[in-house]
């Protein structure tokens, strides 16, 4: 058995025993604190399993593994490859940080016993080698994170709309990948299926109805209605595992079936793909701009963070089926890499709004502010996880949304007029997304943490316990690295990418500075970051040299003038995105839900209704009618059977 | 890394950073002389710096370490661009750094710790003039990055040093359409992220509601001076790499002292005509109302994605 085998077999059997340990009656585990404890302990340490087993499967060769006996009909497969590889190290670093998160978080005993499992579910998706136990992973995905979200729905009556929302959507999105896998029939195995091939209707069908299951549980748009409300209602180390890890499952099926198992396909499949992700891309962030509510916010910029990595997946497929495989290796490189930098911005994101949650009582951006005096931990973490989901330099998605924008820009001299329209308004797509981003994460911050307390309970606020820090400190040291020196990551991602493209080559080179190694281009994140920490320090040294010496004096705030009225004057989150909402006036409606959600999502439900209430009228109680329905339908089947044979 | 890169590193933050001052001074002089005033003289702005620089330290009650390292991440992030981008000689001091993404993010950087800082007071005008700031800059971000990548599709290299001397070589492509569509953006986008008109007054001091204005109404003494020169320094660095990506000739190539003399010469005579041409066109014009600043922004956003296109289809 390979490393990667050995240890992701451990991190199983450690989520299925942290789980069991975590229902089992309390005067064994002696209460809940004990309880929360077993449970974050058996999260973390299946999620260190995991990540270990990632890197194995990332440095290692493929492994391939039957257990027949496990699943009736398929067997039970399991195949490590690179690709895989990064998501199972995604999935085992966010379970890592939400864990010892965990530890301090005495939470509901459903969500205790849970998030193992889902995190077992989640490290298992990536690894599936056949249909069959692709789809039982799946599934167990789906209904775990649906009772995640629905896990506080005593205290919190939103919980359960989103898991109605939630339920509905993931369920349907699990029957479209159903479909789809279906549908390419013959054999079950997915080394198998990469070796047939299909004919071109058959696998357009099947790739689309698998995209739809996908997009649904990476919260693309339209199918995005139900991920910002799960989100939100989830406690704070299930909704970072969501957000963070669970939406890049989505990615990975798309690429997985699309890439891998389907070979590529014809452009139009990744048109499709990259004009979902350009349209999530820029919806996402601007809704997370208008958003006052911090969780509702982060899932939105989350989903935002997911339409960047949809857009490197589009480009890569579209390069791919133009035959440039080496663009088409830097802009899945370039995806890769996104889903690493969300991943780690995000569970920092999430575990430091669960912190203020804790602390100040709300998530209302209304509710907080100042909370940098009372919790200056909480405030550093989330200002680093800003930084890291931002693409501003020193952040991590600055080097991702780079790499991105090369294979973009790159791409567009000689090409067809299809991918010519589609990279500028990807193009176009990316850029707004970063600018929207960096207004949303800028309001968050500085609403949260900076000014001063709007409410009493902002001024109340009290820092977490360590245990809690020590979760975000795990993902802030993941942040740092992958800002600082992504050249560690990137050749590990190469092989990764040629999984999917063919592309054998690395894409970049250099350690320090990342070059591209197919086209002219370079960019040198450290060197910035320590170029504008020098300059800082100079410029303040210049001026301790030419001002007035002397310490500096604190005086009330001149504020116009007039003499400061407590909580009177001081800004709100509508008043602060007011002009940004009038901007985008058309697409952000403050008060009502969004308009695509009315347009789309209403109708339909009232046609389903509509469906329900004529089905009804059937259904009278009359047993000598249900008799009728019965006969008739036999003798409809005799005459059908009559006239096609 | 190279002599002329090196030598051109050194000598474009020093010219910036002496020669900003001067260019505030001399566009309010020029505004002042077109209005029918006296005006206070070119060299009013050194005055104002030394004059803040004197005054003592002060704090506004509650703020915290983003107020006080805001004006010195302004200024860092102006310096650091003006290291590295081709102002006075074509090749950057440090390549990797000249790359057009990552000078628009660092920009942008400076102007989000300003918006910041003006939401860490607390008071009320503090957060109108960084909500302002920022959807000005959630608009000013992507328009800079679609036009220079406007440029960079045509060069096939997003480094601006790359950029500039595609220029030199092919003199012919300056007026192509895109070109000129990237140019008008750029210049727009230039003029409202600088806090000039149309988009706002840039000395008004009793207009309160201007986002710059606003943003930074607590900060006094040093940290006030910092910020002053930090603003013009932005301008000036701006102005000066609008030109050179246009109009590159006279920048130089070779590291000899003539080579770099004619570069400082060349860098300060187009930051002064197009500060003059700005500061002219600001005499005829109003201020547009704040809610109509995001549509000036949306039309050279516009603007910068048809140079990408046309950079496409009309080469």
């Amino acid at each position: 058995m390979s490393v990667a085998a050995t240890f992701l077999f451990a991190a199983v059997i450690i989520g299925v025993l942290s789980a069991v340990a975590a229902v089992l009656p309390s005067w064994v585990t002696s209460g809940a604190v004990a309880r929360s404890a077993v449970a974050g302990a058996g999260t973390a340490l299946t999620g260190v399993a995991g990540v270990v087993a990632g890197i194995a499967a990332l440095t290692g060769d493929p492994y391939v593994m039957e257990l027949p006996g496990l699943l009736p009909l398929t067997g039970f497969t399991i195949a490590i490859d690179a690709l895989g590889g990064v998501f199972v190290t995604v999935v085992g670093a966010v379970a890592t940080a939400a864990g010892i998160y965990g530890l301090g978080a005495v939470r509901s005993l459903v969500a205790q016993a849970v998030v193992p499992l889902f995190v077992v579910a989640m490290l298992l998706v990536p690894v599936a080698g056949n249909v069959g136990s692709f789809l039982v992973c799946w599934e167990l995905v789906a209904l775990t994170s649906l009772l995640l979200v629905v896990a506080e729905h005593r205290t919190s009556p939103a919980a359960a709309t989103a898991g109605r929302w939630y339920g509905a959507l993931s369920q349907l999105g699990f029957l479209t990948v159903l479909s789809g896998l279906l549908l390419l029939g013959g054999p079950d195995d997915f080394a198998a299926l990469r070796e047939t091939s299909q004919s071109g209707a058959v696998a357009g069908t099947a790739f689309v109805s698998t995209l739809l299951g996908f997009a649904a549980i990476a919260g693309v748009v339209p199918l995005h209605v139900a991920l910002p409300r799960a989100h939100a209602a989830a406690p704070s180390q299930a909704a970072a595992l969501m957000s963070a890890a669970m939406v890049t499952l989505g990615g990975y099926g798309i690429v997985r079936v699309g890439l891998d198992l389907l070979g590529g396909g014809p452009g139009w499949w990744w048109l499709v793909v990259l004009a979902l992700g350009a349209l999530t891309a820029v919806h996402g962030n601007l809704r997370a701009a208008a958003s006052g509510d911090l969780g509702g916010l982060l899932a939105r910029a989350s989903a935002g963070g997911m339409g960047l990595v949809l857009v490197g997946i589009g480009a890569a497929g579209l390069f791919a089926s133009t035959g440039d495989r080496v663009l088409a290796g830097l802009a899945l490189a370039a995806a890769l890499l996104h889903v690493l930098n969300h991943a780690a911005g995000t569970t920092l994101l999430f575990l430091a709004a669960g912190s203020v949650r804790r602390g100040a009582g709300t998530r209302d951006l209304d509710g907080l502010g100042g909370l940098r005096k009372g919790m200056p931990a909480t405030t550093a973490a989330f200002g680093l996880g800003a930084l890291a989901a931002s693409a501003l330099p020193p952040g991590a998605a600055f080097v991702s949304v780079w790499l991105l924008l090369q294979a973009l820009v790159h791409g567009l001299p000689d090409a067809g007029i299809a991918v010519a329209v589609a990279t500028t308004v990807a193009v176009a797509a990316v850029a707004l997304s970063v600018g929207l981003a960096v207004a949303a994460f800028g309001k968050a911050f500085g609403l949260a943490f900076l000014a001063r307390p709007r409410t009493p309970a902002a001024v109340r606020a009290t820092e977490s316990p360590k245990v809690l820090l020590a979760g975000m400190g795990v993902v802030g040291v993941a942040c740092v690295v992958l800002a600082l020196l992504p050249t560690l990551v990137l050749p590990v991602l190469t092989t990764a990418t040629e999984v999917a493209t063919g592309a054998g080559d690395d894409v970049v080179a250099g350690v320090v500075t990342l070059r591209l190694t197919g086209f002219a281009g370079e960019v040198a994140p450290l060197m910035i970051t320590v170029a504008l920490v020098v300059a800082v320090v100079a410029g303040g040294a210049a001026v301790r040299l030419l001002a007035r010496r002397g310490t500096r004096r604190v005086a009330p705030a001149w504020e116009g003038g007039a003499p400061p009225v407590p909580g009177q004057a001081a800004y709100t989150a509508p008043s602060f995105v007011e002009p940004l909402r009038r901007v985008f006036d058309d697409v952000v409606d403050p008060a009502a839900p969004e308009r695509l959600e009315r347009r789309l999502y209403r109708p339909a439900l009232a046609a389903l209704a509509a469906w329900g209430r004529a089905g009804r009228r059937l259904a009278t109680g009359g047993v000598h009618r249900y008799l009728g329905y019965g006969f008739y339908a036999v003798c409809g089947a005799l005459v059908l059977l009559v006239v096609t044979r | 890394m190279s002599a002329p890169g090196v030598v051109g590193g050194v000598v474009a933050p020093v010219v910036v950073l002496a020669g900003a001052p001067l260019l505030a001074g001399m566009m309010r002089q020029v505004r002042a002389r077109l209005e029918g005033r006296a005006g206070p003289g070119i060299g009013q702005p050194y005055r104002d710096l030394r004059k803040l620089l004197r005054k003592e330290p002060v704090d506004p009650r509650g703020t915290g370490e983003v107020f006080r390292v805001a004006p010195l991440l302004l200024l860092a992030t102006t310096a650091v661009v003006a290291v590295v981008v081709p102002l006075v000689a074509v090749e950057s001091a440090v390549g990797p750094m000249a790359d057009a993404f990552a000078v628009v993010t660092v920009l942008a950087l400076g102007a989000v710790a300003l918006a910041l800082a003006g939401l860490d007071a607390g008071t009320a005008f503090g957060g109108l003039g960084a909500g302002r700031r920022l959807t000005v800059l959630a608009l000013v971000l992507p328009t800079l990055l679609v036009a220079l990548l406007a440029l960079a599709a045509r060069v096939g290299s997003t480094s601006l040093g790359a950029i500039v001397s595609a220029t030199l070589a092919d003199p012919a492509a300056v007026v192509s359409p895109g070109s000129l569509l990237a140019a008008v953006a750029l210049l727009l986008v230039v003029v409202a992220e600088a806090g000039r008109l149309p988009a706002e007054r840039p000395d008004a001091n009793l207009e309160a509601t201007m986002a710059h204005e606003a943003t930074v109404f607590e900060y006094a003494g040093p940290d006030r001076a910092v910020l002053e020169l930090a603003s013009a320094m932005r301008l000036a660095v701006l102005l000066g790499l609008v030109a050179n990506l246009f109009v590159p000739w006279g920048i130089a190539t070779s590291a000899g002292v003539g080579a770099l003399l004619v570069g400082v010469l060349a860098l300060v005579v187009k930051i002064g005509v197009l500060g003059v041409l700005v500061a002219t066109g600001e005499v005829f014009l109003a201020r547009l109302r704040q809610v109509r600043v995001p549509e000036l922004l949306a039309g050279s956003f516009l603007l910068a994605l048809l140079a990408v296109a046309s950079s496409f289809f009309l080469a």
